[in-house]
């Protein structure tokens, strides 16, 4: 497989190029899902809330990646959380409103057909709340997942900090188009995929909903 | 906080008030592009995602379309056109348009498929021809989401028109990319906050937008 051979200067294997780019850029959008879930629920329970956290992570996302990189080395150095740090942020920013608008859009019915069982609060979250709510929310976690590969690889740009992204900085210094293409198909393939297999997920988490369930 | 001694810094400086670097001139410029680029984004998504809102066909096909936009790293098919077609306006423009696709084509697509099936049904009832129904029912009625797919691709392609001075091109990027190369964190910084501070414009420009055009039925928040 000598496509897959990388010159001695990237300095690392091609499945350590995959390894890493998954490793940060998941993780990133794993960690995101995770403060978004309770600040979601934050805003569907004090609804005032939600217009400012709403443009509070708009900003987040209007910040450009690479800035948010550069201004970060300054504290956390030329490392890999230097470029995780911004890509939770921005999964952060996709994922908010994904998560309000989702646990909000839930019918009150069933939340009060939950209620009249006798549900708790905790228990009403877990085994009503977000099951209905499953099918909106992986999709603004697939957004979030794609966005969150395709933007790490501006990594690349403060250094050799962007998984793949760093075969398309390198190709470009080193004049070597086969890294360019090997790099941006990669990524490609990387990124669909991870949307496939959210949307396999959603399909065997939520088999009632196969019949809706948007575009998006 | 050493942010804010930055941004000092950045707007103390002559260097940026006139001549080649004046922030006037690059806020032209990363308007223009953004501009240029929202348009053509605009011009490619909204017939095609009309055209499946209204049938309510090609649901996988624009869905498709929308995930290989998303999914394309924007900078590496920056690289890739650089490497290939050397530095011209259209290099740098074509990333841009590519993320700027998939909200217009997604939301516009929601819209009018989300449209009210009785009001679509009542206006072919009193009369109206097909061409009738998409433009004075389903556009009207689907304008608050369609307004809501440009507000998120303009912001995107400000936020990214950054990669413009990649290639060489201005708007406020140069900053970015001078400021990177010289170890200027003031220089990076200040861009970054230019950035962020039109793209807070532009979702204004959006909200008054949508005050102006929206059908006072349809406002909703």
């Amino acid at each position: 497989m000598s496509v897959f051979n990388l010159p001695s200067y990237v300095q690392s294997s091609f499945l350590g190029l995959v390894g890493i780019q998954l490793e940060v850029a998941l993780g990133a959008c794993a960690l995101g899902l995770l403060l978004a879930l309770p600040i979601g629920q934050l805003c569907t329970r004090l609804p005032w809330t939600y217009p400012p956290v709403l443009g509070l992570v708009t900003i987040i996302y209007s910040i450009p990646s690479i800035a948010l990189f550069v201004v970060l080395i300054d504290y956390t150095g030329a490392t890999y959380t230097t470029v995780f740090i911004p890509l939770t942020l921005y999964s952060l920013a996709i994922l908010v409103p994904g998560v309000a608008d989702a646990i909000r859009a839930v019918p009150p019915e069933v939340i009060d057909a939950a209620d009249g069982m006798g549900y708790g609060r905790m228990r009403r979250y877990v085994a009503v709340e977000l099951p209905v709510a499953l099918p909106p929310l992986i999709a603004s976690v697939r957004v979030a997942a794609v966005s969150s590969i395709s933007l790490m690889s501006v990594g690349a740009l403060i250094g050799n900090y962007g998984g793949l992204g760093d075969l398309l900085i390198l190709g470009l210094h080193f004049f070597d188009q086969r890294l360019i293409w090997l790099g941006l198909i990669t990524l490609l393939v990387l990124a669909v995929g991870c949307d496939l297999l959210l949307r396999l997920l959603q399909r065997l988490a939520t088999p009632w909903a196969r019949q809706r369930g948007g575009a998006a | 906080m050493n942010l804010f001694n930055y941004l000092r810094q950045f707007f103390d400086d002559p260097t940026y008030r006139h001549g080649y670097d004046d922030i006037a001139a690059r806020l032209g410029q990363h308007c223009e592009y953004s501009l240029v680029a929202l348009v053509i984004a605009a011009a490619i998504a909204f017939p095609p995602a009309v055209a499946t809102g209204h049938t309510g066909r090609g649901q996988g096909l624009v869905s498709a379309v929308a995930v290989l936009g998303r999914s394309l790293p924007s900078l590496g098919l920056l690289i890739l056109l650089a490497v290939h077609l050397g530095l011209n306006f259209a290099v740098a423009m074509i990333p841009l348009v590519v993320i700027g696709i998939p909200p217009v084509l997604l939301y516009t697509h929601e819209g009018i498929q989300g449209v009210d099936r009785a009001a679509v049904d009542a206006a072919k009832g009193m009369g109206m021809s097909t061409s009738q129904v998409v433009l004075r029912v389903e556009l009207p009625a689907a304008l608050p989401l369609i307004l809501a797919g440009l507000r998120v691709s303009a912001v995107q392609i400000v936020a990214t028109a950054s990669l413009a001075a990649v290639v060489s091109f201005g708007g406020f990027g140069r900053y970015i990319v001078d400021g990177l190369y010289q170890y200027d964190y003031a220089q990076v910084v200040g861009g970054a906050f230019l950035i962020a501070v039109l793209c807070l414009f532009t979702l204004f420009v959006f909200w008054l937008l949508g005050r102006v055009a929206v059908s006072p039925g349809l406002r909703r928040r």
